[in-house]
Order: structure tokens, then sequence, then C-alpha cells
């Protein structure tokens, strides 16, 4: 094998390498912008197409649906949670959908579920029990807009 | 929680795209391996290159399965480091008649099926919360593991390795650093709040409580106590560094950077001054060109040499299978990175740090985009192990720092750091797979566990009375 072969493959193979690392932060580009828009936002005609699970729910006519969970008060102040037709559990545990950080709440404290138009609140037999309003829940009741739901030192409630 | 109306996309077959790359990326080291050698192109070479390229093709199809949206670039990037390393091993190995490049291959395979059954026990990183307290003990066992007699031996000068029979040897306090960090985000995540919102101002400081920090401390006081024991520096630096980011992480408190840097500086004065091993290594890299602290024994010579051998490189590099790294002690192992860096040169080395940052950076990512607190604290400290390891190595190989016996992930030769880096991709998978997997509407985990009989107290039992 002469000089000149073995010198391209040399550099051919540092080129390689490089070639390698470009092409995966190439393949990352989009990502690099954390939370930006490029993956976030209203699904494509196409995507939908793809994934059917992803298309927006069928707009109900109703006089005003509430759309999101504000967290009004307590540690996780100014959270929003978007809703949409799956129920929501709130608590202390990993695996609630709003993992509270609140030390007056139980692992499992609430769960906030859609039954027709209206959005219900169930307690799910808490220590300190869910508020709503002043009075103290002792079944699932239906929340309306504003209503402030408490729950330990967290209050939210619900917005169009 | 934007993640619900992200696209669902798995981006599998870019990760396809990437592996072929990075598996071509190995060939073409082990070719030019091959092709320089005397002996040409062996059926060795062409048998290894293909284990190498089954066993991460298998592994792709067990994340197809399994961790459908897992971060598409850490397989590949895993996968192109331990195939350079293979070959840079093999390349030594010829130059030296040894055989450590067909073990290096066996460990490669035992860690990739380790990593492989991780992924399929474990599923979802949030099973291994339960497990925190456990996680301690195991710690505390398997670093001291090597001080049982009989069981430990000393290589090196560092009781850090336990023998079973007579072939096969092994560093328990390489995963230790897993079981710590799913500790130490065990403890935190649970914890957080308690060492958050307690404690006294100290200035513009605001300290934790004794108590809260009483398990922690404990955890730090063992593995740092086991490690001066055991000698080992560089296993020492690694579990405070992890220690430090976890907390700094989980309370974003400034005063645990003051405290630990304090700690450092002090411990560090200490070991200077009482250890011989420790005054050693910073005598070695103050004056590693004094020839008096050159010739001496365990002085400086390997480092120069090291160096030595990244200055023949330059930028562009001898070519693999060119060079002479055959001549630094340790060639294999501890300074492959100086090996590395003479066959490939500046621009070649680049290019493995870009690897390590790209590996680091996702792990960071899979944190950020974790549901929950123990999954993010967790990816942090498993990418952070892998960053600190590689800028201790690096740093000590081109003496920025004192050098310290730390491995180069995925790339050293040795089974015990191959098997635990491994374990850390696998888990870095799993989070990022579930931090991007979709939600689905409908039947979802969540409904399921909230239409179940409600369990009283909670997870934790109960905390506190109602303040009204």
């Amino acid at each position: 094998m002469n000089d000149l072969v073995f010198t391209v493959l040399r550099l051919g193979f540092l080129i390689l390498l490089w070639l390698l690392v470009l092409s995966i932060i190439g393949a990352l580009r989009r990502d690099l912008a954390i939370g930006g828009k490029a993956r976030v936002g209203a699904p494509t005609a196409r995507e939908i197409r793809k994934n059917p699970s992803l298309a927006p729910p069928p707009e109900v006519p109703a006089k005003q649906q509430a759309k999101t969970l504000v967290i009004t008060e307590g540690p996780l102040t100014g959270l929003e949670h978007p809703l949409t037709a799956s129920p929501v559990l709130l608590g202390r545990a990993q695996e609630a959908t709003i993992v509270l950080e609140d030390d007056y709440s139980s692992g499992r404290h609430a769960r906030l579920f859609p039954q027709g138009t209206r959005w219900f609140i169930e307690d799910l037999g808490s220590t300190n029990g869910t508020f709503l309003g002043d009075a103290q829940l002792t079944r699932a009741q239906p929340v309306e807009l504003g209503q402030k739901i408490r729950i330990g030192k967290t209050v939210m409630e619900l917005r169009p | 929680m934007s993640e619900l109306e992200t696209t669902p996309v798995s981006r599998r077959n870019m990760e396809l795209l990437l592996l072929l790359l990075a598996l071509a990326v190995a060939m073409a080291a082990y070719y030019l391996v091959g092709i320089n050698s005397d002996g040409g192109m062996s059926q060795e070479f062409i048998s290894q290159g293909l284990i190498l390229a089954a066993l991460s093709l298998v592994f792709h199809v067990i994340l197809r399965i399994w961790a459908k949206y897992a971060d598409p670039v850490i397989l590949p990037v895993t996968v192109a480091l331990n195939g350079i390393g293979l070959a840079m091993i093999h390349r030594i190995d010829l130059a030296r008649t040894t055989d450590a490049a067909f073990r290096q291959i066996l460990w490669t395979g035992v860690a990739m099926v380790i990593a492989m059954i991780v992924l399929w026990a474990i599923r979802d990183h949030r099973v291994l919360r339960r497990f925190t307290y456990i996680a301690l003990a195991a710690s505390v066992l398997l670093l001291l593991l090597p001080l049982i007699p009989g069981l430990g031996v000393i290589i090196n000068g560092a009781r850090i390795w336990v023998r079973v029979g007579s072939v096969l040897s092994f560093q328990p306090g390489e995963l230790a650093k897993i079981t710590l960090a799913i500790f130490f985000a065990g403890y935190l995540s649970s914890n957080r709040e308690l060492i958050l919102l307690a404690g006294r101002k100290f200035g513009p400081l605001q300290l934790p409580r004794a108590r809260d920090l009483g398990p922690m401390v404990v955890a730090w006081l063992v593995s740092i106590g086991v490690l001066v024991i055991q000698r080992d520096l560089g296993s020492s630096i690694l579990f405070f560094g992890l220690f430090m980011v976890m907390i700094y992480v989980a309370t974003a408190r400034v005063s645990w950077i003051v405290i630990g840097v304090l700690m450092l500086a002090g411990g560090g004065t200490f070991a200077y001054l009482t250890m011989s091993h420790v005054t050693r290594r910073i005598n070695g890299w103050l004056n590693a060109f004094d020839p008096e602290i050159f010739h001496a024994q365990g002085g400086s010579s390997q480092i120069v040499e090291g160096l030595f051998g990244l200055a023949n490189g330059g930028l562009l590099g001898t070519g693999l299978g060119n060079g002479s790294p055959y001549m630094v002690p340790l060639a294999n192992s501890d300074m492959i990175v100086a090996s590395l860096g003479e066959e490939l040169g500046l621009i070649g080395l680049s290019a493995i740090v870009l690897c390590y940052l790209i590996l680091v950076s996702r792990g960071m990512r899979a944190a950020l985009g974790s549901r929950d607190t123990f999954g993010k604290l967790l990816a942090t400290g498993l990418s952070f192990t892998v960053g600190l390891q590689c800028f201790v190595v690096i740093g000590g190989v081109t003496r920025l720092i004192p050098l310290t016996g730390l491995t180069t992930p995925f790339m050293a030769a040795g089974g015990s750091s191959l098997l635990s880096n491994w374990i850390i991709v696998a888990l870095l998978l799993l989070i990022s797979h579930n931090s991007r997997r979709p939600i689905l509407s409908g039947v979802s985990a969540t409904a399921e566990v909230a239409t179940r009989a409600p369990r009283s107290g909670g997870l934790f039992g109960k905390r506190k009375e109602s303040q009204r």
C-alpha cells in the first residue's frame, strides 16, 4: 500500500468521523431550541392522517368550555394545564397528571374528569380533603368556570 | 404540559441511519488498523466488527419494541465511541502482543445484553424510585466489597478491585455510581421541599436543617471515606461531583456549591499534605517536566509520554496503526485518549470530545423533558457522571488537572466501566422514552390509577395535619 493511498484513507477517516458528528447535530437541529415551536402547536393535516389520535376533539357548541386548569395559589402558582378529553389526577404521587408539590396533599388526592360538556371533581379519599369554593367535597361535583378548587395550600380554577 | 400536543414521532429510522454511519466509522477504524499492521486484515478484525454491528442492530430493534420514543442519537454515539475504542485497543494489542481486545469485545457483548435486559425489565424508570434506600445499601455494599480480605485485590495501588476465580476481576465502584445516583434522585425528589423551605438564613445563604441532610451526609461520608481507604482519587472526585450537582439541581441553591467547593478545597489540601499518592500526583502535574520527577517511581513519565504522543500526532494525526502510542504505560485504558490523540490528531480527538458532549447534552435533554422530579434528577446525575469522567480523564491526560485513575467511558479497556456505562445509556434511553412518549387520551395509565379504590393517606402516608 503506497503512501498516497494511506494518506487519503487517513484523512478520509477523519472526514467520516466528522460526518457522523455533523449529521448527528443536523438530526438534532430542530430539538436545539427547547420547547420551541417546531414540534409543538396544532398538528398539520398530514400529521393527523398519520396519527388519528392527534385530531383536535370535535367542537361542542357549549356556552363556554373550560380549556385550561390554572393554579392560582400554592407552590405551583402559574402552572397552566391544558384540558383534553382525559381525566386529570391531582396529587403528590409521581404518576399524577399534575404532581402537586404540596405537603398537605395526598399521593392520589383528587380527580378532575369530563362528563358531557362539564368537568367534575371527585375526592379520592385524601387525608386533608378537597374544597370546592368553601365546601368540602363529599361526592363528585360539577365545577363551574372560575370556581376555586383547593387542595392543601394549592388553589386552582378552570378557565376557558 | 405541552407534550400532549406534540406529534408522537418515534424517530427510530433516524436512529437506524445514524447507527449505520456510526458502524461505518467503527469498521473504518478497524480497517485502517488492519491495513497498517504487518499481518494485514485478519479474520479476527472482521469477526469483531461483525459482532459489534450485530449487537448494536439488535439493540436498535429492542428500542423499536420497548422504548419507541427514546432519543435517536444516544445509541449511535455510544456505538461509535465503543467501536473506536475497540479498534484502538486492538491496535495496541498488535504492538504489544497482548490480548485485551478479545476481553473488551466480550465485555461489550455482556454490557449490551445487560443494557437490553435493563430496558426490558424496567420499562418505566419510576419504579426505581421504590428502591431508593435499597440503592443506598447496595452502593455501600459495592464500595465495601473490595475491602473484604480474599476477595479484594490491590492493582496499581488502589484497592478497588474484586477478583473471583483467577480471571474475572471487577471494579464494583463503577456500578456504585449508578446506585448512588438512584439513591440521591429518590431521596432528593421526596425531600426537596423540606430541604428548600426549612433552615436558617446565614447572610445571603440559606443553610438547610441538619436532620434533613442526615442521610445525605452519611451517604457522602461513607463513599468518600471508603475511597480514601481504598486510595482511589478519581472515583472520590466523581462521587463528590455527583453529590454536589444533584443537590444543586434539586434545590437551585448556590449555597450548596459554595459549601461543596469549600469542602473540596479543604479535603484536597488535607489529602495533598497527608497522603503520599496524592502528593505524588499533584507534583507530577505541576512539575511534570522536572527530570527528577520524570524519572521517579510513579512520577510524571506516563503523563509526559502521553503529551509527547499528542504532540507527535499534531493536527491530523499519524493515522490509525501508524503512530507509537504503545510506548505510554496503560496506553489502552487510562491513557487511551492520548493514544487516540496521537493517531487521529487534534481534529479526530475533537470529534470524539464532541461525541461525548452530544451524549451528555442528550442526557440533560431527557432530564428537561422528563415529567417527574425523580426522572429529572436521575437523568441529570447519570449524564453528569459521564461528563465529569470525560473531563477528569481528558483534563488529566492533557495536564489541565492532576491525572487520576478514572476510565474514559466506552473507550478504555475494562469490563466494569463498559458495563456500568452501558447501563447508564439504557437508563437515559428509558427516561427519554418516557419523556417523549405521548400520553394517550381516553384509557390512559392515569385514568386507571384514578379509578382504583382510593387509598387513604396517599403514597407516603400522612405527613402533616391541615392548617385549618
